[in-house]
Formats: structure tokens, C-alpha cells, sequence
């Protein structure tokens, strides 16, 4: 039989059942646009979640000192233990997991001038590595603190994009002007692109100013770091960068490499984990839902096929006694409702896309996101509903080629 | 080659119902041969109908033998029933049985889809078919547009497409009335003296009396077999 003797079936059934048709549609699209809908919700929370995550660095290990809680090889418990740059220095040589590290001087309420805006801002003292580790990326035409600026105690700085607003607001690039910070004279290098930020651990830092960790140690005399961020490698897990830092450590200052206390480690990897298996749930449960909907759309359309046999019982009768064969009357049903879920399936996924598209002009991404369709939920979809017309549609499609001639054509 | 087109030897047909059961044929012998015009007639109920569903490959037989051009059908699948049905039988039918929503040349044209005959030389054909039925000029319409009489003309010419030995007319002119049923049993005569087998399955002893031979049916057995008034091209066989 040739396609378009199905077509003409089906568009034959359609007119016959308008309403109906048109209900039975309804089902299968209203469940490909929920789950289109959910699932592209889901993927923009997703992305969202994993920008704002992204603002504090991937992989990212922040180590603060501590004191020892366990005593050790007859030293006693208590004892502080402190970081130099110099550990830092050895844990960048030795460290096998650590792909990046940084020593951080913080230092709070600094008098910042600039003109007449003159405000008490944070300043963090760092290393070249600090910016490609934080995401700290410069905006276009400036640069973060380099080795030259660390090895020449330059006295440079990089500012972040809240702060450049607030300093120069009737714009002109910040880039070459100079920053009196605690009355020393800074040339500012760097601005912060904008960025999102959902953690933190000393404020956003759209707030703060970088300077070379070496120009830091000159103007304050400060020996130790505040704390160290270390980016592991990614096939590492935090815990073992962690316990491979407190090895390092340990061995120089003496503690027990296992005392969990000795180091205050933030391992942001593990928030990462968890929020990842909390969408992947989410998701899940989301696209769950939309999957219950459709499987209600095809009893939807198995329904209506019944309908349709019913109607058709004496055609089918005839078309038997013509010479059709079975496989033919399974095709027309299954081809029918193939049709009839993939026109549906296709209008709610268009509808949906529409939804997609003009959802930004909402201006609710800050709360839910940019929902978000892919290539794999196309293909995912398209998937689903043909087992879904499948599944409606064999059974009265067996049914139906299962009549006996006779009984088709009501002929007694 | 058998000189039988239609060979049937003690056909019985048993209907069960949950446990209630019912012979409608009980036992049947008929032999109608190639190029014979006969009637099956019966009253209601007679087992007539139950004949013609089998004849036509519709039913199967719960015992007994049945021919249909040297081969024997009681032994096919399902397929093969449906193209036997397709391309050996012609089914004409009281009433008519024309899908509704198709034209003329499209309900003809269902059995050539069938059995596959391609694009140009089924459009040909079935402008063919249409014209011997003198249709020509309805190719276009629908059922609906159509009197019973052209209706039952679509009917045949649809019968006709694939050249089947056989054409079964169940009550061919039960529907329609006397001049055009006298058109139809006129085209008969001329398919049959073109060589088709035809059986005719009626309640109406004036269209029986139309053939060459007829076979009187009653409660599921042959009650007895008498010349029609046609006269064929050769003499008429009396069992």
C-alpha cells in the first residue's frame, strides 16, 4: 500500500471524529509540553546553580590553620599551627592532586580613595594563580596580577566590577588610574568580569581588591596567610587533595596527618556533589511527571483507536474480503496512531519551545534560570513518543486484525 | 486441470455458541464448474449464506473438502486466504459495501492496491473496469452521489479488477429495484458468457431462475438441483 493511502485514512478518521481527535491530541501534547517544559526548567535551575557555583571556583579546596586536636608523637594537643608562603610554595612543588594553589592576606576595612569616594574596602593579597582558580576573569583590555608584579612587589591592583561601578560611575575604563589604598598610590590593571556568586568565605567578590601577595607583605608586615585556595585536579576528590595537603603539612609541622581539626578545609567539591544529585533528582522527578502525563495522553489515543475499530469494523470487513492482509490492517491502525501522537507530540514540543523562547522577557531568570532545551531532550522525546504511539496503538491494531472476515462484515 | 472450478465435498459448518452448538451446513456437496452460471437458493436461515462465506474464502469449514481452482483452500493461512479472496474471487454484495468516503475509480481501485499493480497500468484499468460497467462518466463520484443501480455497477467493476475466476454475488439485486436489478443480472449474463464463473446466492426464485442451474438450499443440506432457463455453451449439469 502506498503512505498515501494511510494519509488519506487518517485525515478520513479525523474529520469523521473532530472533537474527539482533536481532544486525544490534546493529551499527547499537553504531555510532551510538560515534559519539554519541566525538563527545560530543571536544565536552566541546573545551569543557573552550576553558574553561581562557579563564581567560587571549580574544585576548589580554601585550607584555613588550625589547632592540633590529637596529640602526637609525644607533642601535646593544642598546639597552632601556622602557614607560611613558603608551605604554600611546598605544596605547590610537591602536591600531586593540587593543580593550582594561592596563599590569601586579607586584610578588612582599609581606607580606599579615589576623588572624593573614600570608603573602608577589604584587600586580599595573592597570587597570579588566585584569578584562574576564583574565576576571577579580567574584562577585556585588563589583566589579574602577574609573576613580574608578584616578583617586583608592584604595587598594582585588580578590582572587582561592583566596586569599579561605585568608584568611577560615570563610567571611563578604571583601567590606568590610580587607587590610594591606605594612602598608597595603586595602579588599577584589572577589573572583574561580572560574574555569579552563591558562596562565599570574606564577602562577594564583586567587592573586593587583589594585589600581589609580595606587595601585601610590604605595606602590612603580615607573615602568615589568612587562609590557602587549592584547586585539586578533576579526577581527584576533595578528601583526597585534602588529606594529601595535610600529609605535606604534617610532615613539616608535626601533627597527626589524620587530625581532622589541624586544618579547616572548605571542600566546595562536595557542595558541588550534592547539588549535582539533588538535580539529577529534581530532574528526574520532574521529567517523571511529565512522562505520567503523556502515558495519560496514549491511553488517551488507544481509547480513540478503539473508537475508531469500532466505527471501522465493517471497512476493515470489506477491505478482508478485497484481499487486505493482516499486516495491512496493523499498519493502517499503527501508522494512524503514529500520526495522530507525533502531530501532537510535535505541536506541544513547538508550543513549548515558544514558552522557552519568550520566557527571558519574563525577567525571572534570576529565580528559576533560562529554561533550557537540547538536542538529547529532542531526541529523548521523539523517543518516548513512539513507544508511546506503539504501545496505544497495538492493541486495537491487533484487535482489529484479529476480526475474522465474516464477523467484520456482519454479513449474518 | 479439474473440470470443477468449485469442488466441495461433505462440507459441514458448526457454530458454537458458550454451549450451544448449531449445524448451519450439514453436510454439503457441490460441484460448479468453470464458466457455469449458478444460483444457491434457500430460504432464511437455510445455511445459504453460511455457503457463500465459505465459497468466498470469508469462513472456514469445520470439516469437509474444499476445491477452489485445483487447490485446496481449508489448508491456507490466513494470508493466503486474503490473497486468494484478492485475486480469484469477485465479491458482490447486497449491500454493495463501497467505502462511503471513496470515489468510484478509488473503490475499484482498492483490490488492484492489493495485489500491487502499479501506477499507470492500475489507473488504466480501472478506467477500464468503470467503462465496461458502463461508468465511465462517474469515476469521480462518491457512493453518496450514485444510485443503487451505479452503486452495484462500482460494486462489480471492483469485483472485476484483478480478473478473478470467480465472481460471488450475495442477493446482487436485493436493493435495488426491478430495472435496475434487470441491468445487473443483464451484466451478468455478459461476464458469463465471457467465460466467468459466477455464483449467484439468492433468496429470489425469478433472479435463481436467471441461470443456468440452481441449487436449492434447506436446513443445512442440499434439498435438491434444477435447470434455470439459460442455456449455456454447454449442456447444463443436473447432479
Amino acid at each position: 500500500m502506498r503512505p498515501w493511502h494511510y494519509l488519506r485514512q487518517f485525515f478520513i478518521d479525523l474529520s469523521r471524529q473532530k472533537l474527539r481527535t482533536a481532544m486525544t491530541t490534546f493529551g499527547i501534547f499537553w504531555g510532551t509540553c510538560s515534559i519539554v517544559l519541566l525538563f527545560a526548567f530543571g536544565q536552566g535551575l541546573r545551569e543557573k546553580q552550576i553558574q553561581s557555583q562557579r563564581g567560587m571556583g571549580e574544585n576548589i579546596l580554601v585550607i584555613w590553620p588550625g589547632v592540633t586536636s590529637l596529640e602526637y608523637k609525644g607533642l601535646p594537643k593544642g598546639r597552632r599551627i601556622r602557614m607560611t608562603e613558603d608551605d604554600v610554595k611546598s605544596i605547590r612543588q610537591q602536591a600531586q592532586l593540587i593543580q593550582r594553589v594561592s596563599p590569601e592576606y586579607i586584610r578588612w576595612g582599609i581606607p580606599v580613595k579615589r576623588g572624593r569616594n573614600l570608603n573602608n574596602r577589604r584587600v586580599h593579597g595573592v597570587w597570579p594563580e588566585y584569578g584562574e582558580m576564583r574565576n576571577i576573569i579580567p574584562v577585556m583590555g585588563s589583566r589579574f596580577i602577574n609573576q613580574a608584579d608578584i616578583d617586583e612587589q608592584r604595587r598594582v591592583c585588580v578590582i572587582g566590577d561592583r566596586l569599579a561601578k561605585d568608584l568611577f560611575p560615570r563610567g571611563g575604563g578604571p583601567i590606568g588610574e590610580t587607587l590610594l589604598i591606605q594612602g598608597v598610590p595603586f595602579v588599577i590593571v584589572g577589573v572583574m568580569k561580572e560574574k555569579r556568586q552563591d558562596s562565599s568565605y570574606s564577602g562577594r567578590d564583586a567587592w573586593k581588591i587583589w594585589i600581589p601577595s609580595s606587595t601585601y607583605r610590604t605595606m602590612w608586615t603580615q607573615p602568615y596567610p589568612n587562609n590557602v585556595v587549592a584547586q585539586i585536579v578533576p579526577t581527584a576528590t576533595g578528601d583526597q587533595g585534602e588529606s594529601e595537603i595535610n600529609s605535606i603539612l604534617a610532615r613539616k609541622y608535626r601533627f597527626d596527618p589524620d587530625d581532622p581539626r589541624t586544618l579547616g578545609v572548605w571542600d566546595t567539591t562536595r557542595n558541588v556533589a550534592f547539588m549535582k544529585n539533588l538535580f539529577d533528582a529534581f530532574q528526574g522527578f520532574l521529567v517523571g511527571i511529565g512522562i505520567l502525563t503523556l502515558i495519560t495522553g496514549a491511553i488517551g489515543v488507544s481509547n480513540i483507536m478503539y473508537v475508531v475499530l469500532e466505527e471501522r469494523t465493517k471497512e476493515i470487513g470489506i477491505k478482508m474480503a478485497l484481499g487486505a492482509r493482516r499486516s495491512y490492517v496493523i499498519t493502517q491502525f499503527l501508522s494512524e496512531t503514529m500520526l495522530l501522537t507525533l502531530v501532537g507530540g510535535f505541536l506541544g514540543f513547538l508550543f513549548a519551545a515558544l514558552i522557552i523562547r519568550i520566557f527571558p522577557t519574563f525577567g525571572l531568570e534570576e529565580f528559576v534560570g533560562i529554561p533550557r532545551v537540547n538536542l538529547f531532550i529532542g531526541v529523548m522525546i521523539t523517543v518516548l513518543l513512539g513507544i508511546v504511539a506503539l504501545g496505544a496503538g497495538i492493541f486495537p491494531a491487533l484487535r482489529a486484525s484479529r476480526l475474522q472476515p465474516v464477523q467484520a462484515l456482519k454479513l449474518f | 486441470m479439474s473440470a470443477h472450478m468449485i469442488d466441495i465435498v461433505n462440507l459441514v459448518k458448526r457454530y458454537q455458541t458458550g454451549t450451544v452448538s448449531f449445524e448451519a451446513l450439514k453436510g454439503v456437496d457441490v460441484q460448479i464448474d468453470r464458466g457455469e452460471l449458478v444460483s444457491i437458493v434457500g430460504p432464511s436461515g437455510s445455511g445459504k449464506s453460511t455457503m457463500m462465506n465459505i465459497i468466498g474464502c470469508l469462513d472456514i469449514p469445520t470439516s469437509g473438502k474444499y476445491t477452489l481452482d485445483d487447490q485446496d483452500v481449508t489448508k491456507l493461512t490466513p494470508n493466503q486466504l486474503a490473497d486468494i479472496r484478492n485475486r480469484k474471487i469477485g465479491f458482490v454484495f447486497q449491500a454493495f459495501n463501497l467505502l462511503p468516503y471513496a470515489t468510484a475509480f478509488e473503490n475499484v481501485e482498492v483490490p488492484l492496491l492489493f495485489a500491487r499493480v502499479g501506477g499507470r497500468k492500475r489507473k488504466q484499468r480501472i478506467l477500464d473496469l468503470l467503462d465496461r460497467v458502463g461508468l465511465a462518466d462517474k469515476v469521480n463520484n462518491k457512493p453518496t452521489e450514485m444510485s443503487g443501480g451505479e452503486m452495484q455497477r462500482v460494486a462489480i467493476a471492483r469485483a472485476l479488477a484483478n480478473e478473478p475466476e470467480v465472481i460471488l454475488a450475495d442477493e446482487p439485486t436485493g436493493n435495488l429495484d426491478s430495472s435496475s436489478g434487470g441491468g445487473i443480472v443483464e451484466l451478468f449474463h455478459e461476464l458469463w458468457r465471457e467465460g466467468k464463473t459466477i455464483v449467484v446466492i439468492t433468496h429470489d426464485s425469478a433472479l435463481a431462475a436467471q441461470t443456468e442451474r440452481i441449487i436449492h438450499i434447506r436446513d443445512g443440506l442440499i434439498e435438491k438441483v434444477t435447470h434455470g432457463n439459460q442455456q449455456g455453451r454447454r449442456a447444463a449439469h443436473v447432479a
